[in-house]
């Protein structure tokens, strides 16, 4: 899960990690009266969404003076911004950051990750901050530092400090890294972060190590131990349908193509939109009904399925191993009966129960095209949507 | 002959009283596997399916002398119930459950270095020699005993997979699902080395996904070190970057963890890639002949 910086920063102060003084506004006169509660000359406006590249894009302003702050805010809510992140379709700014301007001597990065390879967390840092990490290890490995550490005990000072001196902190700055670092750390561990990225990590003229930006990402396995973060959830930054799917416990990803699937297993369903391009098509969507299928919900996966108007065509793809085919015979057969099914809609079963899966679709008398096999299936739904 | 588990393994149930753990035991006791015992706190003394319950691991393990853990638990008790398994020093511990929180998992593998037990998965289908040992949830018909392995990070497209083989009549050694997750147990090195070492192994299936880089780095592995033939699947090739697909392993980050990065990284360390998931027994097929091995491979043959 992702929250907006905003959040992020709330979350870090309260660790005791520093952060620009900064209030959240819907509206250019909530803009307004949190730039009034500022200290400094200049107020920043920074659009809200949940993407980065939001500076280049520009949704980050500097505003001189009230009528400044009034005036950006009034341009960028319900701005749609388009950043390397969003997609060509960019993403509407809903809500504005309005924060200290900070006096920045200097940027740098900071982050934690998980690294698979050895199952462990690691503290990144470099002092090419402002560009993207990826972008630095593609140019300059060699200006990036890593800290792998022990869950055991945590993120120890002589790492933190190690790190500060390797990415070039002043050393009167040290300490001061040395705790916004374990801050960071903290929260990482106890709110089950993902992903925490602070770019740029920031030192200013009056001697101060602050998060100029923040982004958190949540494991969304450990929400359920996490209600406060549960909480920040902004479900307009994210897709419908990928709500709606995520409430019947089903796994839908919406693409750009037209055909729509329905699959069982995370791996099949991938291959399954593979499969679809390889022989020319454009799958719709990602689904994955899981191996608990109910006929509910498989009537709600294809409800989903249908919503999306781009979808020219259906393709069903099941192995059922737990998962029984007459179940998805049944679910295919109730959805179509309370939606209509006036698309192409080929249906390959194969597994547990196939036969009687095959036969309730054939007694159904509804149009249905039957695959033999994956290869089959994609094959006969590209030609049908052409 | 297999890797890790046959007709000898003894099994204890952890979660056996849940609805899955209870299913599954009894397809399990049904295909032949030896379920000898399960374990539910709090429900010790009791018996289901004819296997006698018990309240902590190292009690069932005492009583019945079990030396393979399989795990039902709901996420939020797995990595406890996983860490008691490793204590009672069982010889494998299968964790089927999914959605364990990643942090929870970066425990265990820290708890478990140094000691005895291996771990698979979690978030994973199981483990199954065939006609031998079924643990997990795949399902036991479509499999066929034989001389291939198969080793795989998804469920269903395992089982496409193993039914495409079993279809040609070649036979498995042994299946094993490694899981979804991007902290597991064991991964394709720790597997291909087994069966590597497994006399009745002619040759391997490996079916991977995007994100990480296990492919990659098992790749290298088998370059240097396998003499065995090795296909391999990649699952994700029309996958858009940053979307988690269903796995939580199955994400593209930061430009990494593509399929055409580890199919290609899979073809020059002189690994065979089947284009699409329906060929992956084919491509298989062709390689064995090729390499002398299909006739050896061949149920028909064996009997």
């Amino acid at each position: 899960m992702n929250i907006h910086e905003y959040q992020g920063k709330e979350l870090l102060r309260s660790y005791g990690v520093a952060v620009p003084n900064g209030y959240v506004a819907f509206t250019p006169e909530e803009a307004v009266e949190a730039a009034k509660k500022l200290n400094s000359d200049i107020k920043v406006v920074k659009a809200q969404i949940h993407a980065g590249g939001r500076g280049k894009a520009g949704g980050v302003k500097l505003a001189k003076s009230l009528d400044e702050v009034r005036t950006y805010a009034e341009e960028l809510l319900g701005k749609t911004l388009v950043t390397h992140q969003t997609g060509p379709e960019g993403k509407e700014v809903k809500r504005l950051l309005i924060e200290e301007g900070s006096d920045i001597k200097k940027e740098f990065y900071v982050g934690l990750v998980l690294d698979r390879a050895t199952s462990r967390i690691v503290l990144m840092g470099s002092e090419e901050g402002g560009t993207e990490i990826e972008e630095v290890a593609a140019k300059t490995p060699e200006k990036i530092f890593k800290e792998t550490i022990d869950p055991a005990v945590g993120l120890l000072p002589f790492q933190a400090r190690r790190l500060a001196f390797n990415i070039n902190i002043p050393k009167e700055l040290i300490n001061k890294a040395v705790k916004f670092m374990t801050g960071l750390y903290q929260v990482f561990v106890e709110k089950d972060c993902s992903v925490a990225e602070i770019n740029p990590l920031v030192i200013t003229g009056d001697g101060q190590v602050m998060a100029l930006d923040a982004k958190l990402n949540f494991d969304d396995n450990a929400l359920y131990r996490h209600k406060d973060i549960m909480e920040l959830r902004d479900l307009s930054e994210e897709d419908e349908k990928e709500i709606e799917a995520s409430k019947y416990g089903l796994s839908y990803i919406a693409l750009d193509g037209n055909i729509g699937c329905m699959v069982n297993g995370a791996g099949l369903a991938m291959s399954t939109m593979d499969i679809i391009k390889h022989y020319g098509g454009d799958p719709a969507n990602f689904l994955d009904v899981g191996g608990g299928a109910t006929t509910e919900k498989v009537t709600e996966a294809f409800k989903i399925i249908l919503s999306d108007e781009n979808v020219k065509g259906i393709f069903v793809n099941i192995f059922g191993g737990i998962m029984r085919c007459d179940v998805i015979a049944n679910g295919i057969v109730e959805a179509t009966k309370q939606m209509g099914l006036e698309l192409p809609l080929v249906v390959r079963l194969e597994g547990t129960n196939v036969e009687i899966g095959k036969q309730i679709l054939e007694d159904s008398g509804l149009n249905i095209t039957a695959a033999e096999s994956m290869a089959d299936g994609a094959e006969k739904i590209v030609s049908l949507v052409k | 002959m297999s890797i890790f588990i046959n007709q000898d393994t003894k099994v204890i149930v952890q979660g056996i009283t849940g609805s899955t753990g209870l299913f599954h035991t009894k397809q399990a006791i049904e295909y032949g596997t030896k379920i000898v015992g399960g374990v539910t706190p709090g429900k010790g003394g009791t018996e289901v399916e004819g296997v006698p319950v018990f309240n902590t691991v190292q009690e069932a393990v005492d009583k019945t002398g079990a030396n393979v853990s399989v795990l039902y638990v709901p996420p939020a008790f797995a990595a406890d119930s996983i860490m008691e398994a490793v204590d009672a020093e069982l010889d494998l511990v299968i964790a089927i459950t999914e959605h364990i929180p990643v942090l929870d998992m970066v425990k265990v593998k820290r708890y478990m270095e140094g000691k005895k037990t291996r771990l698979i998965g979690p978030n994973c289908p199981g483990v199954i020699t065939p006609e031998e040992c079924k643990i997990g949830i795949m399902p036991g018909y479509i499999h066929r005993k034989g001389h291939v392995g198969v080793v795989s990070r998804s469920g269903t497209l395992t089982y496409e997979a193993v039914h495409q083989l079993s279809q040609a009549n070649i036979g498995q050694s042994t299946a094993v699902g490694i899981g979804g997750d991007p902290v597991n147990g064991t991964n394709f090195i720790d597997v291909l080395k087994a069966f590597n070492e497994d006399d009745e192994t002619y040759a391997v299936v490996m079916i991977g996904e995007i994100g990480g880089t296990a492919e990659e780095e098992a790749a290298e592995w088998i370059k240097a070190n396998m003499t065995k033939p090795v296909v391999g699947f990649i699952g994700g090739q029309t996958a858009p970057p940053g979307k988690r697909m269903g796995h939580a392993g199955a994400i593209i980050a930061g430009g990494k963890g593509t399929a055409s990065e580890k199919i290609k990284k899979l073809n020059e360390c002189g690994v065979k890639v089947a284009d699409t998931p329906s060929v992956i027994g084919e491509t298989l097929i062709s390689v064995l002949k090729e390499k002398g091995l299909y006739e050896k491979c061949l149920i028909k043959l064996n009997k």
